[in-house]
């Protein structure tokens, strides 16, 4: 009160001629929000609670619930935002660091919505995915320079080890630990069935789950929680995490209270302790300490399993992607300043990094200059929000994008970015039992199937309508692109002509 | 024959099914209309605590003891489906002395009544099951005893 | 092709046509009814009396019972002897019925005390069938005062069916309490008191010396003038076709597990006959409506050639007098242990790691979890008997035990 007092930024709407006191939403709430009074047999609210998760408004059977956007306004201005003025007044009463979770959601250039792409008209036809067969499929890995023939004039077909994916997209990585038992079993699960990948993120993997292993991606981060020799074995590929791009430049830190029962023995770390990933990982301090970490690893797993090194998009990315591609790595992972996380540093999370797309074109072009882009492929993440981002990603240069926000939508977030709480009410980013149940992976897996069946034929469409009928062909491809409102430096970048050039 | 089954893996304990078997149950078309300010008599009724919740119903038993000891010859097997002619029901209450499930209770005029599938109701499928948020409650042919 | 007789047309007669159709659809079934009516629900004479029910609502099954299992029925006839040598039945008109298999589903009697003077009484009754409800029915009007000797199940439930009609109804019993079969002092108490104040008067641990016409003396010295006597002193078990014929009877005819009696192809199942309680482990007759029915329907299965055993017999009781309502299963041998509050009082009773009985007194709900730990001797230490105890409730089970009952057929 006083000072302190902030006021709840929802507010709870209930409309009483329907509400039938079924007490559903306050079952529901673990914010404690709804409440029955027995006296009145009306349900009551404390609003300042909600953190508008919709849970209770997507579970009460009479509609009776919404959730709206307080009016209660400060006064801004253009320079003091009503965020902004509240962030002081937090850390005025706490003197911590905020902290938030997802995606930043500052108003940042968004490349994507930006571009657009190209169809074929009379000259050359565009072509109906219906009728004629149209290829999504991609392989990530290293790519020979040139044909190679044996002494007999055969053509050399071994190649180093690929990830074959039947669209490009994958789950990027989410820990178990950060996300819940469920929602791992639910993207391992649909990460099968769909013919793609699900990365384990820093937090090992599941005993449970190993069965799943020929579609994981297996993570090895600067704490190196939960790495081991079968592990390492068990995945598909191995990714080096040397940044995030939610949080470039720190570390993680999963705090003790979430560290409990399987998380624990997953992570290989005493229950209660906290999981905390250095910001840097102490063994490289150069591309050639890396070289040595992706040969450690692949000689662990016998050269069998292609080597992913993942970073953030920073300023001189183009450089360090340059210097990756020459570490060995066989797949550069680039993540964008939006992506999201379950946890960061608020300030670190708006204003550190760049945008994906702008990071994206610039190593793409650097890779081509070099005459090193075959050496490794690409995969971009951070705020790829629907198959027109994908193939726009495509053209740009990327061989296949990461999406993690956009499944966890899938699995029932409503993006409330409260998951730093562990009381999500939609059992994700939670460890509470009573939670992790309310997201049934047989639920769960057939919603990630049917998003990434539904990308699937979009793609098409969009590759389609470009007379182009393989998602290989469309490889950096920037002339299907052309940009809107972007200054000359930005299409520079972009490598794309303005839209009516 | 497909029956009720319950997994209490699944089971949130939101207890929608409740509300869902009385609106199904009330022949009205409108759950607030048929519920608000109500006692309401499901035929299906969670149990548990904070950790552990499921939904309990008629089992439909194919061995039925409340059939077997109804003193009013009320309750009847109709191919499998174990009902009761509430008008023959004298509320003797024998069947929840018998019933190993707590599956039989009283509805709101002191009569007995059960989960009968809502074969006779406008659902088509039993309204817990249709309504349940985490598919906890399924409407399935299984076989023998797990 | 099989014939078969079933002598006896109530509950467990009708299991018996039930159980032999399940396993054969086309044997012949004969069925002799000392009584004219079809089966129907003789436990509801009293809810008829209250005009909680009618005697259209009283069939046990539906109209087309008999026809629709084949059955031909012999109303208004008693069998009178058994020859199992010649395999035939022979009724009181001399019709003989040949069988294959015959069970034997008679019933019991009411039995009446020899009470001198009771010849001098004008109007009085049994109370255990149909036709004795639809005397009293004419015979009791509002100023009727209504006598009953035993205060038993039948003589209080005939007490309540009657005091929607009269407002004098007297109880005498020779116990110290009521329904002193089925409930202990404290639970018999609170039932007498909650039926006094519902208009009952009640005359224990006293019994009739003599009659003289409307009037009663009592050996305590007092006199009760009444208009209609009802005796509900005791039933004894109809078991002489089978004692006739040579076989094993104690009070009860006697037989095994598949309902058959020491005689040849002759099985019996009901009241007439013994079951071995497993919560006592004695053998005595337990004479409710579920045990007529599985009796009945093992004798059936068993008679058409199928197998099937009924081993679990257990006496048990849900019986409620004006809103009030006692569920009883068991027996009462071992710890006690007491649960109650403002509204209900249950009664546990405990030996050898097993619940053997209980008593409840109140608002029954879910009460069948407790009947099933007796039935099925469930082990407590395998369950969490210190919340079961607070209620009714599958939490107290294993989560194995709850994934057979509640995810598969059972």
């Amino acid at each position: 009160m006083g000072v302190e007092f902030i006021y709840p930024e929802f507010e709870v709407i209930r409309n009483e001629s329907r509400c039938i006191a079924c007490r559903v939403c306050e079952r529901q709430c673990a914010n404690e929000v709804h409440y029955f009074c027995p006296e009145t047999g009306l349900m009551m609210s404390d609003e300042s609670k909600c953190v508008d998760c919709q849970r209770c408004v997507s579970l009460c059977p009479t509609r009776a619930l919404k959730i709206v956007k307080s009016d209660c306004s400060l006064r801004e201005n253009a320079n003091w935002k009503s965020d902004t003025i509240k962030e002081i007044y937090k850390q005025a009463s706490s003197g911590g660091v905020l902290l938030s979770s997802m995606g930043s959601p500052k108003e940042m250039p968004v490349y994507w919505d930006k571009l657009l792409i190209n169809a074929s008209q009379v000259t050359n036809p565009s072509i109906d995915p219906l009728r004629e067969p149209m290829e999504t499929k991609v392989f990530l890995g290293k790519k020979p320079e040139r044909i190679e023939r044996d002494e007999k004039g055969r053509i050399k077909c071994e190649l180093t080890p690929q990830l074959e994916l039947s669209l490009p997209v994958m789950f990027s990585a989410m820990s178990y630990g950060s996300i819940s038992y469920n929602a791992h079993e639910s993207l391992a699960r649909a990460a099968t069935a769909s013919g793609t990948y699900y990365n384990t993120g820093e937090g090992g993997l599941h005993k449970d789950f190993y069965c799943y292993g020929p579609h994981t991606i297996v993570q090895v981060a600067s704490g190196r929680f939960g790495v081991h020799e079968e592990y390492l074995n068990a995945g598909a590929a191995i990714e080096i995490k040397i940044g995030q791009g939610a949080k470039p430049g720190i570390g993680g830190h999963l705090p003790g209270t979430k560290i409990v029962g399987d998380v624990s023995a997953t992570r290989m770390i005493p229950e209660g302790t906290d999981a905390i990933s250095p910001a840097p990982h102490h063994d490289i301090y150069s591309i050639e300490d890396l070289r040595q970490l992706v040969y450690s690893l692949k000689e662990a797993t016998g050269y069998r399993k292609p080597v992913i090194v993942k970073v953030a998009a920073v300023h001189n990315i183009s450089a360090i992607a340059s210097g990756i591609a020459r570490s060995g790595a066989d797949i550069i992972a680039i993540d964008g300043f939006r992506g999201g996380t379950g946890a960061a540093p608020t300030r670190i999370r708006d204003n550190v990094g760049i945008p994906i797309e702008l990071a994206l074109a610039a190593v793409d072009q650097r890779l081509r200059d070099e005459g090193i882009r075959n050496n490794v492929s690409l995969v971009v993440g951070g705020s790829i929000r629907s198959a027109s981002d994908v193939v726009k990603a495509v053209a740009l240069g990327a061989d296949a994008c990461y999406i993690a926000t956009a499944a966890l939508l899938a699995l029932g977030c409503h993006l409330c970015r409260t998951c730093q709480t562990g009381k999500c009410n939609w059992g994700i980013a939670t460890q509470r039992p009573d939670l992790v149940k309310r997201l049934n992976p047989d639920i769960g897996s057939e919603r990630l199937i049917n998003l990434m069946t539904a990308w699937k034929h979009e793609i098409k469409e969009l590759m389609g309508g470009m007379g182009i009928n393989s998602i290989e062909a469309l490889r950096g491809n920037r002339l299907m692109l052309r940009g809107v409102g972007l200054t000359e430096k930005e299409l520079s970048i972009l490598g794309v002509a303005h839209a009516g050039e | 024959m497909k029956r009720i089954y319950v997994n209490e893996d699944r089971c949130i304990g939101c207890r929608l099914c409740e509300y869902n078997c009385a609106f199904a149950n009330s022949g009205m078309r409108d759950m607030a209309l048929a519920l608000k300010g109500k006692t309401i008599y499901p035929r299906i009724h969670v149990e548990g605590d904070d950790k552990i919740t499921f939904a309990v119903s008629c089992r439909h038993c194919t061995d039925p003891i409340c059939m077997k000891s109804c003193i009013a010859g009320a309750i009847y097997d109709d191919n499998g489906v174990i009902r009761i002619d509430k008008n023959k029901c004298v509320g003797c209450l024998t069947c929840i002395l018998v019933c190993p499930y707590g599956a039989l209770a009283k509805g709101e005029n002191g009569v007995m009544q059960k989960c009968e599938l809502c074969l006779n109701n406008s659902c088509g499928e039993p309204a817990c099951v249709k309504g349940c948020p985490n598919r906890a409650i399924v409407y399935e042919e299984r076989g023998e005893s797990l | 092709m099989n014939e078969y007789l079933i002598i006896g047309n109530g509950v467990a007669a009708a299991a018996a046509t039930e159980g032999i159709r399940s396993v054969d659809k086309a044997g012949t079934i004969t069925i002799v009814s000392e009584e004219a009516h079809p089966v129907y629900c003789r436990p509801l004479i009293s809810y008829y009396l209250e005009k909680k029910t009618d005697i259209s609502k009283m069939n046990y099954r539906d109209k087309d019972f008999y026809e629709r299992n084949g059955c031909k029925v012999f109303y208004g006839k008693k069998a009178v002897r058994l020859d199992p040598e010649k395999k035939e039945v022979k009724l009181c008109d001399g019709t003989v019925l040949p069988y294959s298999k015959v069970c034997i589903a008679t019933g019991s009697s009411p039995f009446t005390p020899d009470f001198p003077g009771i010849d001098t009484v004008d109007k009085k009754f049994g109370f255990m069938t149909l036709d004795d409800a639809l005397s009293l029915e004419k015979a009791v009007g509002k100023d009727t005062r209504v006598f009953i000797i035993g205060a038993g199940l039948i003589g209080l439930k005939c007490a309540e069916g009657l005091r929607a009609m009269t407002d004098s109804i007297t109880v005498c019993d020779l116990a110290d309490r009521v329904l002193s079969s089925i409930l202990d002092s404290d639970c018999a108490a609170l039932m007498q008191a909650h039926m006094e104040k519902n208009g009952i008067r009640f005359l224990l641990s006293d019994t009739v010396e003599r009659f003289d016409k409307n009037k009663a003396y009592m050996k305590s010295g007092r006199t009760v003038d009444f208009d209609v006597l009802v005796t509900a002193v005791g039933v004894k078990a109809n078991t002489s076709l089978v004692k006739d014929a040579g076989g094993a009877v104690n009070r009860g005819i006697i037989t095994d597990e598949h309902m058959r009696t020491s005689l040849n192809d002759v099985y019996a199942a009901g009241d007439c006959c013994e079951s071995r309680d497993i919560s006592s482990g004695t053998s005595h007759i337990l004479a409710i409506l579920p045990n007529a029915y599985m009796q009945g329907f093992a004798a059936g299965v068993n008679m058409a050639g199928g197998d099937r055993i009924f081993d679990n017999a257990i006496p048990m009781n849900s019986i409620g007098f004006f809103s009030l309502h006692a569920m009883t299963a068991g027996s009462y041998d071992g710890e006690l242990i007491e649960e109650k509050n403002d509204r209900e009082l249950m009664k546990f009773f405990v030996k050898d790691g097993l619940l053997k009985g209980f008593i409840f007194i109140g608002e029954p709900s879910k009460t069948g979890i407790y009947t099933s730990l007796i039935r099925e001797r469930i082990p407590l230490d395998t369950i969490d008997f210190e919340l079961l105890k607070k209620g009714a409730d599958y939490m107290a089970f294993s989560p194995e035990t709850r994934r057979k009952k509640f995810g598969g057929v059972v």
